[in-house]
C-alpha cells in the first residue's frame, strides 16, 4: 500500500514476476500419467476383446445342431424279427435301429434300396446316435413298435459342418469329407424344411463320445458340480475356523509367525503340485477312486484354503476395533463378540472371497489330470465316486480332437465355463455390495 | 521411584478421609502397567469412592487412560500388555485368576472415546447386553430394560419411535448417550468413561455432562478428560496424571483451588499439558 501511495506513477507491469512454482511441469506429469494409465487399460481391453471374439465367433455355432425330421417306422420285423421280446428284453437293446432310420431317410429321398452305393453314402447323413435314441424311445414305450413316428435325428457332424457352412464346397469332393450327392439330398431336405438347426440340448446331456454330434458337456458339468460343492462344503468352514483362529484367538508369537508366511506361500504354489499331493495322499496312500469328483473336490479345496483364510482374515482385520472394544466393553466373552458382532460383520468379505476361491477352483485343470479326472467318461457320474471330468478338463480333451466339429465345441464349452465364472464374480459383487456396511 | 510409590500409598490414605465418607468401590494399589518394554505406569494408587464422578486428569501420555482400562481389564486385549500392583472391586483382586474377566466387565462397564454403537438397530445395541448375561426373561422384561436404559441416558424421547432404526444413523451426541445406555442396560456397579465428549460438539458435551451428573445417584463413575472445564464441572474427585505417575488426588474443588503440587498447578492453569 505504501509502495503504491509514495510510486503513483509506476505503470501495473512493474509487479514482481510470478514465481515459477513448477505449475506446468506438474500438469504435464498429470496428462502423461493419464496417457499411461489410459494405454494400460487399452492395451487390457484390446486382448480381451480379441478373446472374446475369437472364442465366441468359434463358439456360438456349438449351441445350435443341424437335425433332420424322420418319419421312422418302428418295422417290428427289423427291431425284433424272431418276434421274442416278450421272453428276452436284450432284443430290443440290440436292434439295428440305423437300419430304420436309413430306410426312411431313402423313402424320403427316393432312392431305392437296391442302390447299395447310394444307401451308403445315406446311412452317413444322420449320426450313429440314432440307435441310442431310437432304443431309448422304444425300451421306454415298447408300444411304439410297429407305429410310424416323427423324430428329429442328430445328422453326423461333417453334414452338420456343412449345414453350417463351415466346409469349404468349393474344392473337389474326394478333398472333403461330404460328397456333391450328400450336400444335394442336403439341400434338397433343407428346402423341404426337413432339415434344420435346432438348439442343442444335447451339449449340456450328453457325456464323452468319439462322435462330436454325440458328445457333451453333460459329465464334465455334474463333475464340476460336485466338486463345488465339496470345495465350499470343506474349504468355507476349515478356512473360516483356521482364520478365526489365527486372527482372534492365537498368540502372536512365531509358531504363528511361521504359519502365515506358510499360508501365504501355499497360495502361490503351482496346483499341478496340489494334484501330485492329491495323487499321492488320497489316491495312493488312501486308496480313493481315480477320476472320482470326490478326489477332485478335496484336491481342489486345498488349492482354495489359503485364498479363503487370506480373504476372510482380511475381512476379520477390517471390522473396526471400536465394535470389538464396545462388545467386550459390555461384557461379552471373545467367543460372543466374534460370532456376534466381527463374524457378521466380515461375512461379505468372507463371502467374496469364497466365491473368489470358487471361480478360482472352477477353472483349474491342471491338478485334476493327475488325479485322472481326464478320462472318456460317456455315463453321467450319480455320486462323488463315480468317474467324471470337469469343465475345463473337457475344454483340454476336446481342444486335442482335429475335427472341425469339436473345434467349436471347444469354444462352446468355454462359453459354458466363462458364463458360469461371470456369473460367480456377478454375485460376489452384489453380495459385497448388498451386505456391506457402514459404521 | 520408591520414594514416589511410598508418598502415593501415604496419599491414598490420606484421601480415604477426604472422600467426603463415601466407601472406596474400587481402589489401586501401586499399579504398575508394562506395554511390552515400555512401561507406562508407575506404582499408582488411587481410590474410587462409590457413588462419586472421580476425574483423571494429565496431559496426553500420562497414562490415565491406561490406568481406566486397566480397572475393567481392557487392557487384557492389548498384546504384550502387563499390569502390575493390585487393583480391587469391593475388595476383590480384579486380576486373581480365579475372576471372570467377562463377570467383571458386566460389573465394570465401559463407555468409550469415539461413539462406537454397534452397527445394529437402536433397540438391539441397548439389548445385548441384558441379552447375553440372560437378564430379561422374557420379550417384555427385554423391553423394559431396553426402555429404562434409554430414558437414564436421556435419550428415549429423541428415539422411542426409532427403536428399530440403526444406532449409527444417529447424531454423534446420540450415538454416545446411546452407548452410555447400552452401557447402564446391564446394571453395572462402576461406569468408566474414557473422554466420552471429545468427539462431540459443546451441546452434545452439555447433554452428555448432564447425564453424568445424574447417573452419580445411582453408579460410581470413572472419567477420563482432557478438558479442565469438563473435570471441574462433573467430578467431585480429581487425580492428576503426569509420565505414569500419579501427581496428586483430592476433591475437585481443593485441586482447582488450591492444589498442592506445582505440576498440577501449572497443568490446570495452562502452563503446560
Amino acid at each position: 500500500m505504501t509502495d503504491i501511495a509514495l510510486n503513483p506513477a509506476a505503470p501495473a507491469s512493474a509487479r514482481p514476476a510470478r514465481r515459477d512454482i513448477g505449475l506446468k511441469r506438474r500438469y504435464a506429469a498429470e496428462r502423461r500419467f493419464k496417457l499411461y494409465g489410459i494405454t494400460a487399460i487399452a492395451i487390457g481391453l484390446f486382448f480381451l476383446v480379441a478373446l472374446m471374439y475369437s472364442v465366441f465367433s468359434n463358439g456360438y455355432t456349438a449351441f445350435w445342431q443341424t437335425e433332420v425330421n424322420l418319419a421312422i417306422n418302428l418295422d417290428p420285423k427289423i427291431i425284433d424279427p424272431d418276434n421274442k421280446r416278450a421272453t428276452d428284453p436284450n432284443v430290443l437293446l440290440t436292434a439295428n435301429y440305423p437300419i430304420l432310420a436309413r430306410n426312411a431317410l431313402a423313402e424320403k429321398l427316393g432312392v431305392p434300396a437296391t442302390n447299395k452305393p447310394a444307401m451308403r453314402e445315406l446311412g452317413k447323413l444322420f449320426s450313429e446316435g440314432v440307435r441310442g435314441q431310437l432304443r431309448d424311445l422304444v425300451v421306454a414305450n415298447p408300444s411304439l413298435i410297429g407305429t410310424t413316428q416323427s423324430v428329429w435325428v442328430l445328422t453326423g457332424a461333417d453334414i452338420d459342418s456343412a449345414f453350417k457352412g463351415q466346409i469349404d464346397l468349393t474344392v473337389d469332393q474326394t478333398r472333403r469329407k461330404v460328397s456333391d450327392q450328400q450336400v444335394e439330398w442336403m439341400n434338397k431336405l433343407k428346402g423341404e424344411r426337413a432339415m434344420s438347426q435346432r438348439f442343442n440340448t444335447g451339449l449340456f446331456t450328453y457325456g464323452a463320445s468319439s462322435r462330436p454330434e454325440t458328445s457333451g458337456l453333460g459329465v464334465a458339468l455334474i463333475g464340476s458340480l460336485y466338486m463345488m460343492l465339496i470345495v465350499l462344503c470343506l474349504s468355507l468352514p476349515i478356512g473360516v475356523a483356521a482364520s478365526i483362529y489365527l486372527e482372534e484367538y492365537a498368540k502372536k508369537n512365531r509358531l504363528t509367525d511361521i504359519i502365515e508366511v506358510n499360508i501365504n506361500n501355499l497360495a502361490a504354489v503351482p496346483s499341478i503340485v496340489f494334484g501330485l499331493l492329491g495323487l499321492a495322499v488320497f489316491i495312493n496312500f488312501f486308496h480313493m477312486p481315480r477320476s472320482a469328483s470326490l478326489v477332485g473336490g478335496m484336491v481342489l479345496t486345498l488349492m482354495t484354503l489359503p485364498t479363503i483364510i487370506i480373504a476372510t482374515r482380511a475381512a476379520l482385520r477390517a471390522v473396526p476395533p471400536s465394535i470389538r472394544a464396545a462388545a467386550l466393553g459390555v461384557g461379552a466373552s471373545k467367543t460372543q463378540m466374534v460370532f456376534h458382532h466381527v463374524l457378521p460383520l466380515a461375512a461379505p468379505g468372507i463371502l467374496t472371497g469364497t466365491i473368489i476361491g470358487l471361480a478360482h477352483a472352477l477353472g483349474e485343470t491342471a491338478p485334476l489330470l493327475l488325479i485322472g479326472m481326464v478320462a472318456f467318461v460317456a455315463n453321467s457320474p450319480v455320486t462323488p465316486l463315480d468317474p467324471s471330468t470337469a469343465l475345463p478338463v473337457q475344454i483340454y480333451m476336446w481342444a486335442n480332437e482335429a475335427e472341425r466339429a469339436f473345434v467349436e465345441r471347444t469354444s462352446g464349452a468355454i462359453i459354458v465355463l466363462l458364463i458360469f465364472l461371470a456369473v460367480m464374480n456377478i454375485t460376489a459383487i452384489i453380495l459385497r455390495r448388498r451386505f456391506e456396511r457402514r459404521w | 521411584m520408591n520414594l514416589m510409590t511410598e508418598r502415593n500409598l501415604e496419599k491414598a490414605v490420606n484421601d480415604k478421609m477426604s472422600a467426603q465418607g463415601n466407601a472406596i468401590k474400587m481402589q489401586g494399589k501401586d499399579v504398575t502397567v508394562h506395554y511390552g518394554d515400555k512401561q507406562a505406569l508407575f506404582g499408582v494408587s488411587l481410590d474410587v469412592p462409590e457413588k462419586m464422578v472421580t476425574a483423571l486428569i494429565g496431559p496426553s501420555g500420562c497414562g490415565k487412560s491406561t490406568f481406566l482400562r486397566s480397572l475393567n481389564r481392557m487392557n487384557d486385549t492389548i498384546e504384550g500388555c502387563k499390569v502390575g500392583g493390585l487393583l480391587t472391586l469391593d475388595d476383590e483382586d480384579i486380576y486373581n485368576p480365579k475372576i471372570d474377566v467377562v463377570e467383571l466387565r458386566a460389573r465394570v462397564g465401559m463407555v468409550f472415546q469415539k461413539p462406537n454403537p454397534f452397527p445394529k438397530s437402536i433397540f438391539e445395541n441397548v439389548a445385548y447386553g441384558p441379552r447375553i448375561h440372560g437378564l430379561a426373561k422374557n420379550r417384555q422384561q427385554l423391553d423394559e430394560i431396553v426402555e429404562k436404559s434409554l430414558r437414564r441416558a436421556s435419550l428415549f424421547e429423541e428415539v422411542k419411535d426409532r427403536l428399530h432404526e440403526a444406532g449409527t444413523g444417529l447424531s454423534g451426541g446420540q450415538q454416545q448417550r446411546l452407548c452410555i445406555a447400552r452401557a447402564i442396560a446391564v446394571s453395572p456397579e462402576v461406569i468408566l468413561m474414557d473422554e466420552p465428549c471429545s468427539a462431540l460438539d459443546p451441546i452434545a458435551t452439555a447433554k452428555v455432562e448432564e447425564l453424568i451428573d445424574e447417573l452419580r445417584e445411582n453408579y460410581t463413575i470413572v472419567i477420563v478428560t482432557h478438558s479442565m472445564q469438563q473435570a471441574a464441572r462433573v467430578s467431585q474427585r480429581t487425580a492428576m496424571f503426569h509420565l505414569g505417575n500419579l501427581v496428586e488426588v483430592g476433591d475437585t474443588e481443593m485441586m482447582f483451588t488450591s492444589p498442592t503440587e506445582k505440576r498440577t498447578q501449572d497443568y490446570i492453569t495452562g502452563r503446560f499439558g
